[in-house]
């Protein structure tokens, strides 16, 4: 009953052998050991475990890993090259988490949120951001963040 | 050099959680690593007659299933806040159910196995015979006669009754008053939905009888005295406990749970390491919730608006087993915050803790500071309404004024203790000014005129923080079972890097960047140079860990004093270095000079490198600048603030909007501002959310129907617009550093405000109050109703 898959994560192509009802996010997380995109729901809900699937943010719990085969995935482990991702650099200077656990999801759904719309309002930033939860920093620091950071891309 | 307390500098901490390089507990992979998965109750009150584990066991993949008959060597858990009133009828949780159940959720068997996958495969093949019992869920039904019995030695589901103030005195008080006031009031239940759920990792060394536990802890040194003292009754120095990164905790993660002596027990049956990582499904149900008062507010006044006593009645649901501190929360944490920011002559309040068969309740961010709050400042504008009067004119009528601190709330509510410091009335003002409230009182006219529905709502909040003195959390009436101090430990290390250790945990308020703060300062070395260790029970002093927004007055502290010595042992060895007197010795900025000659100075990093090498100490000083200090503070520290909401209530659907948001807090001096107005943040929406969205539902079979985050509704980022803050300064004399703590004055402050707005907004429709969460569907009824 088992797949083959071969999945591209952050530029490194992986050919693993799956049950088909794995999800993805188990597949990056225990497969891969890309610990970095967490869990925070059974309901696709909270979107914690955001990642870019061919370019698009994605709920990665509500893929399966056989529905990536052939895709490109991007993680918040391949966000930065050797430099933070202008979202990093301005969660970290916008005091845009506490915990942190949300905030790889966050991030990577922000960066889709900005390659979408470069230029957002705050009101565009909260609606964006509607399917990822924080229950720490009451978003007002994401928004901040996310804002930052479009004004850094602009650069 | 420039001061470092009060800067707003970046978090130490996170670049790690930026990159997705923090390691969260389900991060954590050992070598020949099982998984367990727990079968829990589908029923909220049963007996279990028989369980049949063969088909589960037969499972390939499956390497063991049991059920609680096998850990029947294992204490069940320790209940250590037994709170004045409580009973010897004190039940909790096994580590497994052997026999009987109280609440869906409660855990019965479990599987180890290879991977996840199996393991929740097994737990569909466990048959279990239930017989189902009656149900109770509300707290104040169970109390009354025919209610079916939980627990045979809780007659009536009574765990505790407990008073505080002086009923005779209100009694007069009533019989006397101008103006009578009685109002029911509902604080739901809540969830407390930390973003990174439970989990529990174990490994086991046979022969030397060791274990090393990996728990999502806000206090890992309680868990491992709690698990080895009381649960398994082997040494402390058998366990190592370690708290990894941490997904917030918000007083859920504080507590001793079953299942993190289940999978330390399991890694020793199966001689594997082993982990469990709760499902959100799961955490809903097993995890702590908070706060679920029934409560009967009767208020005396006189018709100038002056208030002369607050009687407060209360039924709090406990749940079906008691959680670790449950009995203290609504009791000293509720019952002995009632008089609030305001001089009330006569106060008495009443609880009952009450067994039902529901998930466990205990402490939820602010923890029966939010109940007394939410009491207190909906009192405040039940006697504005009556009387007439606005609602910031009976609170500035009503407020203690300054000159009355060191202040003892009336009859000995606080039993003992006193405000340390307020000043209650710039900061109400400063919240109107910046909300605009005048202003706002004539658009809402205008708006009703057009059939728009405007409201503001005010709360002139305290709370109480630093908990607590030893002395007073451990009297006899008050029932805590230790003391309450923090520890830290300083070492400057040869180099002249900073190494602090602390009690206290971190879980994303910033201890690793606030106490490097803390360092910088004292010592004049650079915030860089310092760090922080935490959450390991090797290698860290014993802490009781963060919560009740203590771990900067009272951890913190902690390091402070520890710095003093430190600074006095330099000064000593650089006079002995400079060939000077030590009262002669200044320590400015990192450096260490005879008085007048700053350019022959010693730097401190000099200084720890001739400490610690040790070749030339004065005579008797031992080598190496390394201090640990035990801080036990004398008193709780008392924030307070107002807080301003304002709203329209769409007059066809009921829906509330919130429009501006106002938070002016005084939370004493503050370290890092940046980190407290997000923890400030944090906690506002919390509490709107406590006011609008949130609200965990048992129905009357005990099922929660909201038991997932599809039905439990935690604030999204759209709920509410950026909120506008400022704050005053009221220093507490109380520690050195001046520092009140924040952690939870938002969660306090925010869901009197919205309420309050709400039922203003609603006010000449004659709606006096609405029970909370404030839905559509809610205040819809209650615009028809009138
Ligand atoms: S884990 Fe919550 S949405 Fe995927
Ligand atoms: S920072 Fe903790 S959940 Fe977002």
């Amino acid at each position: 009953m088992k797949r083959e898959v071969t999945i591209t994560v952050n530029g490194v192509t992986h050919t693993r052998t799956v049950e088909p009802r794995l999800l993805l996010v188990h597949f990056l997380r225990d497969e891969l050991g890309l610990t970095g995109t967490n869990i925070g729901c059974d309901s696709s809900q909270c979107g914690a475990c955001t990642v870019h699937l061919d370019g698009q943010a994605v709920k990665s719990c509500t893929v399966l890993a056989v529905q990536a085969d052939g895709c490109r995935v991007t993680t918040i482990e391949g966000l930065a090259n050797g430099k933070l991702h202008p979202l990093q650099q301005a969660f970290w200077e916008k005091h845009g988490l506490q915990c942190g656990f949300c905030t790889p999801g966050m991030i990577m759904a922000s960066a889709d949120l900005l390659s979408r719309n470069p230029n957002p309002t705050e009101e565009e930033i909260r609606r964006g951001l509607e399917g990822n939860l924080c229950r720490c920093t009451g978003y007002q620091n994401i928004v901040a963040a996310v804002q930052a950071a479009a004004e850094m891309m602009k650069k | 050099m420039a001061k470092v307390i009060g800067q707003a500098i970046k978090r130490k901490e996170d670049p790690r959680l930026i990159t997705g390089e923090a390691k969260f507990l389900d991060d954590i992979q050992l070598p020949n690593m099982a998984y367990v998965a727990i079968l829990r109750s589908p029923y909220a009150h049963a007996r279990i007659k028989s369980i049949d584990t063969s088909k589960a066991a037969a499972l390939p993949g499956v390497i063991g299933v049991f059920t609680g008959k096998d850990f029947m060597d294992i204490n069940p858990l320790p209940c250590a806040w037994q709170a004045g009133g409580v009973k010897n009828n004190v039940n909790t949780p096994r580590v497994l159910e052997p026999e009987k159940v109280t609440f869906t959720g409660a855990g019965v068997a479990c599987v180890v196995a290879e991977s996840r996958y199996i393991a929740e495969d097994a737990l569909a093949l466990i048959e279990v015979d239930w017989e189902p019992l009656p149900v109770v869920v509300d707290a104040k039904k169970a109390t009354e006669p025919g209610a079916p019995q939980i627990h045979e030695n809780a007659p009536n589901n009574i765990v505790m009754e407990w008073e505080c103030g002086d009923a005779a005195a209100v009694e007069k008080a009533f019989a006397e008053a101008e103006i009578v006031i009685k109002q029911p009031l509902i604080n739901q239940r809540l969830i407390p939905t930390p973003m990174e759920t439970r989990g529990c990792a174990a490994m086991y060394l046979p022969y030397t009888d060791e274990y090393t536990v990996w728990i999502t802890s806000q206090a890992p040194h309680v868990h491992r005295l709690l698990m080895t003292a009381f649960v398994f009754g082997i040494p402390e120095t058998k366990m190592r406990v370690i708290s990894p990164q941490v997904g917030g905790g918000f007083g859920a993660k504080i507590f001793m749970y079953p299942e993190y002596p289940l999978v330390a027990a399991l890694a020793k049956k199966v001689g594997r390491p082993v982990k469990w990582q709760e499902t959100r499904s799961e955490n809903y149900r097993a995890t702590t919730h908070g706060r679920d008062h029934i409560t009967e507010l009767e208020v005396a006044a006189k018709k100038d608006g002056t208030v002369t006593a607050l009687r407060v009645h209360t039924y709090a649901n406990l749940g079906g087993v008691l959680s670790t501190v449950a009995p203290g929360i609504p009791t000293t944490l509720y019952g002995r915050l009632l008089s609030g920011a305001y001089h009330i002559p006569h106060i008495y309040c009443k609880v009952w803790g009450v067994y039902t068969n529901t998930g466990m309740v205990d402490a939820y961010r602010g923890a029966g500071r939010p109940e007394a709050t939410y009491v207190v400042e909906r009192a405040m504008d039940l006697v504005a309404r009556e009387t007439g009067l606005d609602p910031a004119e009976v609170r500035r009528r009503n407020f203690i004024r300054p000159e009355e601190f060191p202040y003892a709330p009336a009859d000995n509510i606080l039993a003992g203790l006193k405000y340390d410091s307020g000043n209650y009335e710039p900061a109400l003002n400063r919240a109107l000014e910046l909300a605009g409230y005048d202003e706002f009182r004539k658009q809402q006219a205008e708006a009703r005129k057009q059939g728009r529905l405007l409201g503001v709502g005010l709360s002139s909040y305290i709370e109480i923080c630093g908990i607590a003195p030893s002395a007073w959390i451990g009297l006899p009436n008050q029932g805590w079972g230790a003391g309450l101090w923090e520890s830290a430990n300083v070492r400057v290390h040869l180099t002249g890097k900073v190494v602090v250790t602390t009690g206290s945990q971190n879980h994303g308020q910033g201890h690793e960047t606030t106490i490097a703060q803390v360092v910088a300062e004292e010592l004049g070395v650079s915030v860089d140079d310092v760090i922080v260790q935490h959450s390991d029970t090797l290698g860290t002093p014993f802490g009781y860990g963060t919560y009740g927004s203590r771990s900067a007055a009272v951890g913190t502290v902690a390091v402070y004093n520890s710095l003093q010595r430190i600074k006095e042992k330099a000064r000593k060895l650089a006079a002995h270095l400079l060939e000077a007197a030590e009262e002669d010795i200044v320590y400015e900025d990192g450096k260490l000079f005879v008085k007048g000659s700053p350019d022959k100075a010693k730097t401190i990093q000099e200084i720890a490198a001739a400490a610690a090498i040790g070749y030339s100490l004065p005579k008797g000083m031992e080598p190496f600048l390394d201090d640990t200090a035990y801080y036990d503070p004398p008193n709780c520290t008392f924030p307070f603030g107002t807080h301003v909401c304002m709203v329209e209530v769409d007059p066809e659907t009921g829906a509330v909007q919130i429009l501006k948001y106002v938070a002016v807090d005084d939370v004493g001096n503050v370290i890092n501002p940046m980190i407290v107005d997000g923890q400030i943040h944090g906690g506002i929406v919390q509490g709107v959310g406590q006011a609008l969205t949130e609200g965990a539902i048992y129905d009357e079979n005990g099922q929660l129907l909201t038991g997932t985050m599809t039905e439990y509704a935690i604030p999204k980022a759209s709920l509410m617009p950026k909120i506008i803050q400022d704050r005053t300064v009221t220093p507490t004399p109380v520690n050195p550093l001046g520092i009140k703590g924040a952690g939870e004055a938002g969660t306090i402050a925010a869901t009197p405000a919205v309420v309050n707005a709400v039922v203003d907004a609603l006010s000449h429709l004659g709606v006096k109050h609405i029970d909370m969460p404030l839905t559509p569907q809610r205040v819809w009824a209650a615009m028809q109703r009138n």
